[in-house]
C-alpha cells in the first residue's frame, strides 16, 4: 500500500511531471513565475484546488454522468464544477482565515483557467481510478506543479541579471530554461521500471 | 476596422501564439508533429468561431457578472461538438491530441477573445476574428510542429526526408524539445520582424482572465 503510493508520488512529482513532461498548466508556470514566494503560493493553492477538484469531479462522474448515461457532457460538468468550487473555497477561505485568503486569495480565481486542474480530473477519470486515488493523484500532481513552477522562478530571479540578447529578452530565454529544466527532468524517466 | 484587416489582425499582427502567446500548453504539448499541430489548430478554429459568434449574439443578454461562467459554458458545448466530430471522423488525430482535445475549453485564446472583441462586436465580425485567430494558431503550430518533426523525427507529414542513413535527434519530439523551438522561434521573430511580442510578463491564461478582469474594470479591453 505504501509502496503504491510512493511509487504513485514519484511518478507524478518526478517522472511524469504536469509542466515539464505532460504539458498542463505552462501558462501560471510562465506567468507567475518571476518570484518563489508569489511561485509558492501559486503552487500551494493549486495542491489544494487539484485535490478538491479531483475528489469533486470523481462524485460528479459516478454519482451523475454515469447513472444518467450522460458521460459526454463531461467537459462542460467538470469545467462548472470546477469554476463554482474555486469560487467557493475562495468565498470559504474569506470568511474563515484572514491569513490564508491573504496567502492564497490572489491565486485562486486564475486556478480556474488552469488546464492542470481540468487536465487531472480527465486523467482521474480516464484511468478508472477510484475515489481516494484520485485525490491522492491531484496532490500529486500539485505538488508537481508547485516544485516546477518553484525551481524555474529561482532559475528566472537569476535571469534577471544575467546578460540576455535583446531579441531573447522576456519570452523566448524564459522558454529556453524552460527547455533545459525539462531536460533534467527526463533524466528521472528511467527512476520507475 | 474593416473585415479584412480583422482576418490580417489575427493572423499576423496579434498571432495568439507568436505575439500574444496565449494558449501555450496546447502549442508544446500537441506539436510533436505536423499533423497534430493541424489537427489541433483547426479543432480550436472550429471552437473559436462558433464560441465567438453565439457570444456576439448573447452579448446583449449576458450580465456582465457572470459573463465569464457564461462564456465558458457556451466554449464548453463547442469543445464537446468537435469532441464528438473528432472521435468519429478522425479517431487518429483524437487519438494523437488525448486529453488536450477537452482541454481547449481552458485554451486562454478563445476566452481572451470572447472577453476582447465578440463580447463588443457584431456577429460576423466575431465569426471573422475567429477565423483569423484560428487560421494565425493553426500556422504557428504547423511551423513549430514542423521544425520538430523534421529535426526530431526525420520526416515531414509523415513523409520521410533523409531515409535510414540519417539519425534524428529524437529530443526534439520530447518536451524539451518543445519549449526549445518555441523560444527559438519567438526569439528569431522578434530578431528579424519589426513588431515585438506585446506582452513579456503576464502572458498566461490565468493572467489573461486576471487582465480581463481588471481590464473589464478599469473599462480597457486587452
Amino acid at each position: 500500500m505504501i509502496q503504491a503510493i510512493l511509487t504513485a508520488f514519484l511518478s507524478a512529482v518526478l517522472i511524469e511531471n504536469f509542466v515539464l513532461v505532460r504539458f498542463l498548466g505552462i501558462c501560471p508556470f510562465l506567468g507567475v513565475s518571476k518570484k518563489i514566494n508569489t511561485a509558492l503560493g501559486m503552487g500551494v493553492a493549486v495542491i489544494f484546488v487539484m485535490a478538491v477538484s479531483s475528489a469533486a469531479t470523481w462524485v460528479l462522474q459516478e454519482f451523475v454522468l454515469k447513472p444518467f448515461k450522460i458521460e459526454y457532457l463531461q467537459t462542460i460538468g467538470f469545467i462548472l464544477v470546477i469554476a463554482a468550487l474555486v469560487q467557493f473555497v475562495e468565498m470559504v477561505i474569506q470568511k474563515t482565515s484572514k491569513q490564508l485568503y491573504q496567502a492564497l486569495g490572489v491565486y485562486l480565481p486564475l486556478i480556474t483557467t488552469n488546464c492542470a486542474v481540468l487536465g487531472v480530473c480527465i486523467i482521474n477519470i480516464q484511468n478508472g481510478a477510484n475515489f481516494i486515488n484520485s485525490v491522492l493523484y491531484g496532490t500529486f500532481a500539485g505538488t508537481g506543479f508547485t516544485l516546477a513552477i518553484v525551481l524555474f522562478a529561482g532559475i528566472r530571479e537569476r535571469l534577471e541579471f544575467s546578460e540576455i540578447p535583446e531579441s531573447l529578452k522576456g519570452f523566448p530565454i524564459s522558454l529556453i530554461a524552460a527547455s533545459l529544466v525539462s531536460l533534467a527532468f527526463l533524466g528521472f524517466q528511467g527512476l520507475i521500471k | 476596422m474593416s473585415l479584412l484587416k480583422v482576418l490580417k489582425n489575427g493572423i499576423v499582427d496579434e498571432n495568439p501564439t507568436f505575439r500574444l502567446v496565449l494558449g501555450t500548453c496546447p502549442t508544446l504539448a500537441v506539436t510533436t508533429s505536423a499533423i497534430n499541430g493541424i489537427g489541433m489548430g483547426v479543432s480550436t478554429m472550429v471552437v473559436l468561431i462558433g464560441s465567438n459568434m453565439v457570444i456576439s449574439m448573447l452579448r446583449k443578454f449576458i450580465p456582465s457578472k457572470v459573463r465569464i461562467p457564461a462564456y465558458v459554458t457556451i466554449i464548453a458545448g463547442f469543445v464537446t461538438i468537435v469532441q464528438m466530430l473528432l472521435k468519429a471522423y478522425v479517431p487518429s488525430i483524437d487519438k494523437a491530441l488525448g486529453i488536450f482535445i477537452p482541454l481547449i475549453v481552458v485554451n486562454c485564446i478563445i476566452l481572451a477573445r470572447a472577453e476582447a472583441f465578440a463580447s463588443k462586436n457584431t456577429v460576423v465580425a466575431s465569426a471573422i476574428d475567429g477565423l483569423g485567430m484560428g487560421i494565425g494558431f493553426t500556422l504557428a503550430l504547423f511551423a513549430i510542429g514542423s521544425v520538430r518533426e523534421i529535426l526530431g523525427n526525420g520526416s515531414i507529414l509523415g513523409l520521410d526526408l533523409f531515409g535510414a542513413a540519417a539519425n534524428p535527434a529524437i529530443v526534439m519530439i520530447l518536451p524539451p524539445g518543445g519549449f526549445l523551438t518555441f523560444g527559438i522561434i519567438i526569439g528569431l521573430l522578434n530578431r528579424f520582424t519589426s513588431v515585438k511580442i506585446t506582452k513579456t510578463s503576464c502572458s498566461s491564461c490565468d493572467g489573461c482572465v486576471g487582465q480581463c478582469n481588471s481590464a473589464s474594470k478599469g473599462g480597457t479591453a486587452i
